[in-house]
């Protein structure tokens, strides 16, 4: 146990950050588990985050009230994006999304309440290993009900052909919406999760960089179960701090292992055949 | 009014650079259908190539614009075969071409890292001299007169190859639909790796004329702000269409300035993209472009 406490304490923020990610990445992946692609969840963490540290920093609220404060507030403005957006479709609603995102970092740069440019700063250190530890299990007990739930199957079902959905009776327009704003209060409780182990946030959490980070621990994961993008986040976190010793080729690493997986193996790293001993002949 | 003019010349010499980028993007997105969002990385390629060229080896603009043109253009190749091909050979999704194209963004960030380190470098002083025409209180730069001009003789080029020539036209028929082209005999595969190549010309083009345009800009990073801003123009065009990337972009670089001469500079890019998120709510297919049957 001392050795599990001293790993701990030597990468504790490692650790905590690969739970965020996996956190992120799963609400990437109730989206697209839904057939929609969206790129403004980091803007919706980023949302989260805000909300969160305004409360326990200005006004001491504790952090469990703060972080369902900002799991609503994220949710209602993925729902409010969520709704003009639904008529967009495939690459247009990333757009879309990816324009909310910019408005939010903008809107962060410039408003008084969040900081400008330097954010806010001395957040109070609320958030260790049992919050988001906890907040990750519950979320992927989330998961692993959802996807064997009614809503879960009519996801899949708009992911697999809209307009076969629509034609057996699932409300399409109203399964969209709910994708979002679950994905709206899952990126809100990691947003406001992490600015407080973190003590600071930027308007930089918004950014284009960001959410495409985020998008890329689900589609590396694997988006065939929600396991796929808890592995993605983790593993996207602890790799590059791994390969410390080649932090010069980092950012060639992060490209090469992206199209390596995209190319050779679609079905991200979580892909059961994978794993196997000798694989299946398809 | 004087300053409106004024503004308005320069808004639209920083217009024309954001048209030339925007339009690599809206081409590929026409022929593919997905977003190359390798084609910031290329500009900022475009514009360190450009560098060596220009300051290293000492040559005159006109071949920096050729070299860059061919550098570029070679690279797009190198993307193809790297990062599109291999999925059209799998028939994967765009999403999975958008992921690649991330992917071999960050290997060309960082080697040209690697090559040019990370400072923001200058072209040399000199290479357009420093001349000002000016007519009735509206002054202009020859330096905006040379980049006016040339991405007016790129865009024509452009115009002439995709009307006027076969590989234009047969980039036209894989646009409009790849099934029936390949039928036809288009060479598929062929025609993809010429857009590439053609596109990513004239983003390192742009990247040149970026590099012109703001003195000392010119990193390894220098693709982010301009990524955004391309989208931005092809979204507001309306995706897959030429003329509309050019009038989106020439509306960007105009509307900035003013923006920032009208309003607030802080508030440009909210201003931007709300205005985006508006468009592509209201008129998803852009304020120009036509309802694609493909789509539906």
């Amino acid at each position: 146990m001392s050795a599990l406490a001293a790993l701990y304490a030597g990468y504790s923020s490692l650790i905590l950050l690969a739970g965020v990610a996996a956190l992120l990445a799963l609400s990437v992946y109730v989206t697209l588990m839904a057939g929609q692609l969206s790129l403004g969840n980091a803007a919706l963490a980023a949302i989260g985050g805000y909300t969160a540290a305004i409360l326990t920093r200005d006004h001491h609220v504790p952090l469990w009230p703060a972080v369902l404060a900002a799991a609503a507030v994220a949710t209602a403005a993925a729902v409010a994006i969520g709704i003009p957006a639904l008529r967009l479709r495939g690459i247009y609603l990333a757009l879309a999304t990816l324009a909310f995102g910019e408005v939010v970092r903008a809107a962060a740069l410039n408003l008084k309440i969040t900081g400008g440019a330097l954010g806010l700063i001395n957040i109070p250190p609320l958030a260790g290993f049992w919050q988001v530890y906890g907040a990750l299990a519950g979320a992927a007990l989330f998961f692993y009900r959802l996807e064997r739930s009614r809503v879960g199957r009519a996801f899949a079902a708009i992911r697999e052909d809209e307009a076969a959905a629509r034609a057996m009776g699932i409300k399409v327009t109203h399964y969209k919406v709910l994708a979002f704003a679950i994905a709206g209060g899952l990126a809100g409780v990691a947003g406001a999760l992490a600015a407080h182990f973190a003590y600071v946030i930027t308007p930089a959490q918004a950014s284009f960089t960001e959410a495409v980070n985020i998008l890329t621990f689900a589609v590396v994961g694997g988006t065939s179960t929600f396991v796929g993008p808890m592995a993605g986040g983790v593993l996207l976190t602890v790799l590059p701090e791994a390969l410390r010793g080649l932090r010069e080729e980092r950012l060639l690493l992060d490209g090469a292992i992206l199209m390596a997986v995209t190319i050779y193996c679609p079905n991200g790293i979580s892909d059961p055949r994978l794993w196997r001993w000798r694989r299946a002949r398809r | 009014m004087t300053v409106f003019l004024q503004q308005l010349v320069n808004g639209i010499s920083l217009g024309s650079v954001y048209a030339l980028f925007a339009v690599g993007f809206t081409l590929v997105f026409g022929v593919l259908e997905i977003v190359n969002l390798a084609h910031p990385a290329v500009l900022a390629v475009g514009a360190l190539v450009a560098y060596t060229l220009l300051s290293t080896l000492g040559v005159g603009l006109p071949l920096a614009i050729a070299g860059t043109l061919l550098a570029t253009g070679l690279l797009g190749l190198a993307l193809d075969a790297a990062a599109f091909r291999p999925l059209r050979a799998r028939r994967a999704g765009p999403l999975a071409s958008l992921i690649t194209s991330i992917g071999a963004a960050l290997i060309l960030v960082s080697a040209a890292q690697r090559v040019w380190g990370t400072e923001p470098l200058g072209y040399p002083p000199g290479i357009v001299p420093l001349r000002f025409f000016s007519a009735g209180g509206v002054t202009i730069s020859l330096l905006q007169i040379v980049i006016l001009g040339t991405v007016m003789v790129l865009v024509v080029a452009l115009r002439l190859l995709m009307t006027r020539t076969r590989v234009g036209i047969a980039i036209r028929a894989v646009a409009e639909n790849p099934e029936t082209a390949s039928l036809l005999g288009v060479p598929f595969n062929r025609v993809v790796a010429f857009t590439l190549f053609l596109t990513s010309a004239l983003g390192g083009v742009a990247g040149l004329l970026v590099g012109m345009l703001f003195q000392g800009s010119v990193s390894p990073f220098m693709g982010d702000t301009y990524g955004l801003k391309g989208l931005a123009a092809i979204i507001l065009g309306g995706m897959g269409d030429i003329t509309g990337a050019m009038l989106g972009g020439l509306a960007i670089g105009v509307g900035e300035v003013m923006i920032v001469q009208y309003l607030s500079s802080s508030y440009r890019d909210a201003v931007a993209f709300g205005l985006l998120f508006l468009v592509l709510v209201i008129r998803p297919t852009g304020l120009l472009g036509q309802q694609r049957s493909r789509e539906a």
